[in-house]
């Protein structure tokens, strides 16, 4: 449930996720084109498998354009109206590149408790994300605050791609940061 | 709670048992733990037998609502020739509640079997898991047990041995809170925006795909492996105060506490004794103030009334709010009231599925003349503004979602309308001593 990220503002560079053409994910014979049919047939209806179709998109291809979006609703009977609709009611999609780094901080009330907002201070400091949404000029951080994570006696969990990092505090976010991988 | 620390000796811990042990994880070390008895048992009694001993435990659910679930399974029509489903409700979103994350990363299994349990007393082949998207690591350790768990027969074709179909699959969620209505949960499995259905019609008539459908909290559904192991007049004997609240249940507890973290106490259980022994009272120098008991949406109570609560479904409801999901979420006197409540509200705003105005813009509004409060910009006619919005955001709307929102505003300002006045005639900013 983030407060997803913004568009990247003019001339932002983007080494993570460059804006090349769009190349499909669900090709036929493609390990992904089984996985797709696997899932399917999990579900009376096609459509059912569209959220996890569009997870696949998103972890291949770091966020999903307006081309995916075409690309699943071919695979799964729907227009790429229907799953721009979709795409854009849960926050989790991106759509727009992100920075390598994905940095969700929770702020809501029992993390605000905490000190949550000093931990949003320090991540957009130490990544060099003037604002909040925006992706480092490097590429390799954006930073956005998150709507309750669901770890609340851990305060402050602050999710950074697919990984929860708990107990958070300012003083440890040069150490986290450092710690990241390429 | 077991995990990151030992059970405190006044917990009854029956779900949070083997949290921290992470030989529990895998199937045979929950064979070897009790595992899977109860499910082979199950299979080969009938779906009402089974649900006449849910029912005779007065197991009601974990989500919040605390409807009694034996009586929600017996409302799916067994023999009707139609696909039944069971949708068990992972979203956990509820601010203040962390007690789902824990069951499926430490006991997956429990869960499994709870559901494929639940899905036979209810006539269903198919279960999903709906699990929030931003819960990774719980997708891993239940997609990891169900594979296990499908490769041993113990679900899928022939489950057991016994000539039933239980097929259970995880689906993973995009990051929405509404999705934890259970309504939206459906649509989201199917494809949809997770927009609340009206009803009726109730899920049991036409829930998922438009089939007869039953959703259930994670927590509900682990508990019940445990009641037909050990009977329905165990688990009401977990109970110290009203009959109609019976079992062991997990309280989430996080806020400005010395020790944050899940506990598992029986039903009827003294708060104060559980807030100052089991949670170690307020951190050094500090007292408590006020908390929100159930998850963010219920209202909010102040130290002196939680003090006086039996914690169980009728306990709260004695003191002006509810159990709802058990997720206790506690302030301390350095916090600013109204700063925490507009931070709750603009909760509500972001997570507001849009759909009916009360809630789009009632939840929005909220949130612009809390924060305008709080700045020092606010005046006492802010306040009889919010009551009537929350008048208008109050049972009028698809979902519970603008009430979730009205409830702690409305409690809040009423019982701590000092730290609210304070803020408008001295046009002081609120701020927080510590912590924050």
């Amino acid at each position: 449930m983030s407060h997803g990220p913004s568009a990247p503002s003019q001339g932002g560079g983007h080494a993570a996720h460059d804006h090349g053409p769009y190349v499909p994910v669900f090709t036929p014979g493609s390990a992904r084109a089984s996985e797709l049919a696997e899932l399917i047939r999990r579900y009376p209806e096609k459509r059912a498998a569209l959220l996890p179709a569009l997870w696949m998109v998103q972890q291949d291809r770091g966020w999903i354009s307006e081309a995916a979006m075409q690309e699943v609703g071919e695979q799964l009977g729907c227009t790429a109206a229907y799953v721009k609709g979709v795409v854009t009611f849960y926050t989790m999609y991106h759509q727009h590149p992100v920075g390598q780094h994905f940095i969700q901080v929770c702020t809501t009330s029992p993390c605000l408790c905490a000190g949550a907002d000093k931990v949003v201070e320090a991540f957009l400091e130490h990544t060099g994300c003037k604002e909040l949404g925006l992706t480092s000029p490097d590429g390799r951080y954006t930073v956005i605050e998150v709507e309750c994570l669901g770890a609340c006696g851990f305060a402050t969990p602050v999710q950074i791609n697919e990984d929860y990092v708990e107990h958070v505090t300012p003083e440890k976010v040069p150490a986290i940061l450092a710690g990241l991988k390429d | 709670m077991g995990y990151p620390h030992q059970s405190h000796p006044r917990e009854t811990p029956v779900l949070s048992k083997h949290f921290g042990d992470p030989e529990a994880k895998t199937l045979e070390g929950w064979k070897a733990r009790g595992g899977y008895k109860a499910l082979a048992q199950a299979l080969h009694s009938t779906p009402t037998a089974i649900q006449d001993v849910v029912k005779a435990s007065g197991l009601r659910g974990r989500g919040g609502a605390g409807f009694p679930t034996g009586l929600k399974w017996s409302f799916m029509k067994l023999d009707d020739g139609k696909p039944h489903y069971l949708c068990c409700n992972a979203d956990e979103s509820e601010p203040g509640t962390f007690k789902d994350r824990e069951i499926m990363r430490w006991t997956p299994h429990a869960l499994i079997e709870g559901v494929a349990i639940g899905a036979y007393a209810i006539g269903a082949e198919t279960a999903y898991i709906y699990i929030r998207g931003e819960f990774t690591e719980p997708i891993r350790v239940m997609e990891a047990a169900l594979a296990e768990a499908r490769a041993a027969g113990v679900i899928g074709k022939n489950a057991m041995g016994s000539g039933k179909n239980i097929d259970v699959w995880v689906h993973t969620g995009a990051g929405a809170y509404i999705c934890g209505e259970e309504t939206a949960l459906m649509n989201s499995i199917e494809g949809k925006r997770g927009n609340p259905r009206i009803k009726p019609p109730f899920p049991a008539v036409a829930g998922l795909f438009g089939q007869p459908t039953t959703i259930n909290n994670v927590e509900t559904l682990a508990a019940v492996p445990h009641i037909l192991n050990n009977g329905a007049e165990w688990y009401k004997a977990m109970s110290l105060s009203s009959p109609k609240s019976t079992g062991s249940k997990l309280f989430s507890v996080c806020g400005n506490v010395a020790r944050p973290g899940n506990y598992e106490v029986v039903m009827g259980f003294p708060f104060k004794e559980f807030l100052y022994d089991l949670c170690g009272g307020p951190l050094p120098g500090r007292r408590f103030k006020a908390l929100i008991p159930g998850g963010s949406s219920v209202p909010v109570i102040t130290i002196e009334e939680a003090e006086a609560v039996l914690m169980d479904y009728e306990g709260f409801i004695a003191q002006g709010t509810m159990l709802g999901s058990g997720g206790v979420i506690i302030f301390d006197d350095a916090q600013s009231m109204p700063r925490q409540l507009a931070r709750l509200a603009r909760f509500y705003a972001h997570e507001s599925c849009a759909q009916c105005t009360q809630c789009r813009e009632g939840t929005a509004w909220m949130t612009k003349i809390l924060e305008r409060i709080v700045a020092g910009q606010g005046t006492f006619e802010d306040l009889d503004t919010i009551f009537d919005l929350a008048e208008s955001m109050t049972g009028k709307t698809i979902c519970v979602l603008s009430d979730s929102c009205a409830a702690p505003v409305t409690s809040g300002i009423k019982k701590f309308r000092g730290e609210f006045e304070a803020l408008i005639t001295g046009r002081r900013t609120a701020t927080v001593a510590v912590g924050g």
